[in-house]
């Protein structure tokens, strides 16, 4: 399951610069808003699903080297977030769905 | 260079100090390296308009024509051109397909396919594997970037060979040798959360720490430098001291200082404000989060003065930086 599908699957729209999404696999997932759990939770090569939509979010990412972010429900993230994590590497995607379906989608694509 | 059926040329030295690196990697990278392995493919009952959709949407200029499992030809923009000029929008695929379709094979190099382009003059070509399965499509395109690609690798690597500290450490002869690193970080300077632990991270693996090691240490460094910008009244100093055998990491501020460090370490106590919790910090497992991080931990803090919290890193022999005596 590559993050080119998980976008296909989900829909989602793709806020940083497009790369080859089909290189990218998503090895697991990981939900939470606060930042601490993320940091104490999360795996390498993770997808984390958030409302969270602000600046930091890149930082968290990057150091955890996450394969993508999934902002919920539309939350927008300003010009400044998507430059920084275009520059770190980091994808963004975003999706009007909750949180709460975007992770019941992701689950049922087989992402543990 | 030949491909094997012609005779080979012979390389004189002169040639071979030409031989760029991007020729070499047209024989290193294998077509599966470079090919597009997310593929849409369509029947051959769509009408040309649906196809011309799906091109466009997905920004491709070709797709192979599946029936039953099977490929039965290959279907580009310029079949497409050709039955829009002739006013058959509604065609079927089927009638203007190109059903000779060459393919080239998952496991050969790049120059295969680059002589098979030149050969043939086609645009794309489906990539089939072993057992003969469609596995992606290939075409000039994917070849270009994938060698960008495995050109910046070669780069990066390049980088990291030439900064591993591990000579540093071996070359430069004291007693004991450290390279300190400090960060200023400023209170409430949200918009550069994380910037020095990333550096941190990124130190250390110039350095050549394993990832394990470099991920342990930006978690820790990242929690504290949020506290820093978090709960300090003048922001404060990230401290990293790195040595063949550990890393001492310490942050520095001067106020307004912890009440009661017990509970400050209690998993789920934070004094975070109401809109520092909204941006999703302040749960009350930083400390927590940095002491699963490191072999030591010590915090000292005195209302009104400042805290101080030292944490350090032991290195197992096979982490060291030193490149000497293992190997």
């Amino acid at each position: 399951m590559t993050l080119q599908d998980v976008i296909d699957q989900l829909n989602l729209k793709v806020l940083t610069q497009p790369i080859d999404f089909s290189a990218v696999t998503p090895t697991s997932g990981y939900t939470s808003d606060l930042l601490s759990c993320v940091m104490a939770g999360a795996r390498k090569g993770a997808l984390w699903v958030t409302l969270q939509a602000h600046l930091n979010i890149v930082a968290v990412a990057a150091l955890l080297e996450m394969s993508a972010v999934i902002i919920t429900e539309d939350a927008q993230p300003d010009a400044a977030t998507i430059n920084k994590a275009n520059e770190e590497g980091v994808t963004l995607l975003s999706t009007d769905k909750q949180s709460f379906e975007a992770v019941g989608r992701l689950w049922a694509t087989g992402l543990r | 260079m030949g491909t094997g059926k012609e005779p080979r040329r012979i390389v004189t030295d002169a040639d071979a100090r030409n031989i760029s690196r991007v020729e070499e990697l047209s024989y290193e990278l294998k077509i599966a390296d470079v090919m597009a392995r997310n593929i849409h493919t369509v029947t051959p009952d769509m009408q040309i308009v649906e196809v011309l959709d799906l091109f466009r949407r997905n920004r491709i200029s070709g797709a192979p024509v599946i029936s039953d499992g099977k490929m039965i030809g290959i279907i580009s923009l310029e079949d497409l051109i050709r039955a829009m000029e002739r006013g058959n929008g509604h065609a079927r695929v089927r009638s203007y397909m190109t059903v000779d379709v060459i393919t080239v094979h998952s496991y050969d190099s790049v120059v295969t396919a680059l002589e098979t382009f030149a050969r043939t003059h086609v645009g794309r070509f489906p990539v089939i594997d072993e057992t003969e399965r469609l596995v992606g499509m290939l075409t000039k395109g994917d070849i270009t970037s994938g060698t960008l690609k495995a050109l910046q690798r070669d780069y990066q690597e390049e980088e990291v060979r030439r900064y591993r500290a591990s000579h540093l450490f071996d070359d430069i002869v004291s007693d004991r040798t450290s390279l300190i690193l400090r960060y200023q970080i400023k209170q409430g300077d949200f918009t550069r959360g994380g910037q020095a632990s990333s550096y941190i991270k990124r130190a250390l693996l110039r350095l050549g720490a394993n990832a394990q090691l470099a991920r342990r240490c930006g978690i820790a460094i990242y929690e504290a430098e949020m506290n820093l910008i978090i709960h300090t009244t003048n922001g404060g100093v990230i401290w990293v001291e790195i040595e063949p055998n550990q890393i001492s990491m310490a942050t520095i501020d001067d106020g307004p200082g912890i009440a009661d460090v017990d509970l400050a370490r209690k998993p789920g106590w934070s004094t975070a404000t109401a809109e520092v919790r909204e941006m999703g910090f302040g749960a009350g497992m930083g400390l927590k989060n940095i002491e699963r991080c490191v072999d030591e931990m010590n915090i000292e803090s005195k209302v009104g003065e400042g805290t101080r919290l030292d944490l350090k890193i032991l290195l197992p022999p096979e982490d060291s930086f030193r490149e000497t005596g293992q190997q």
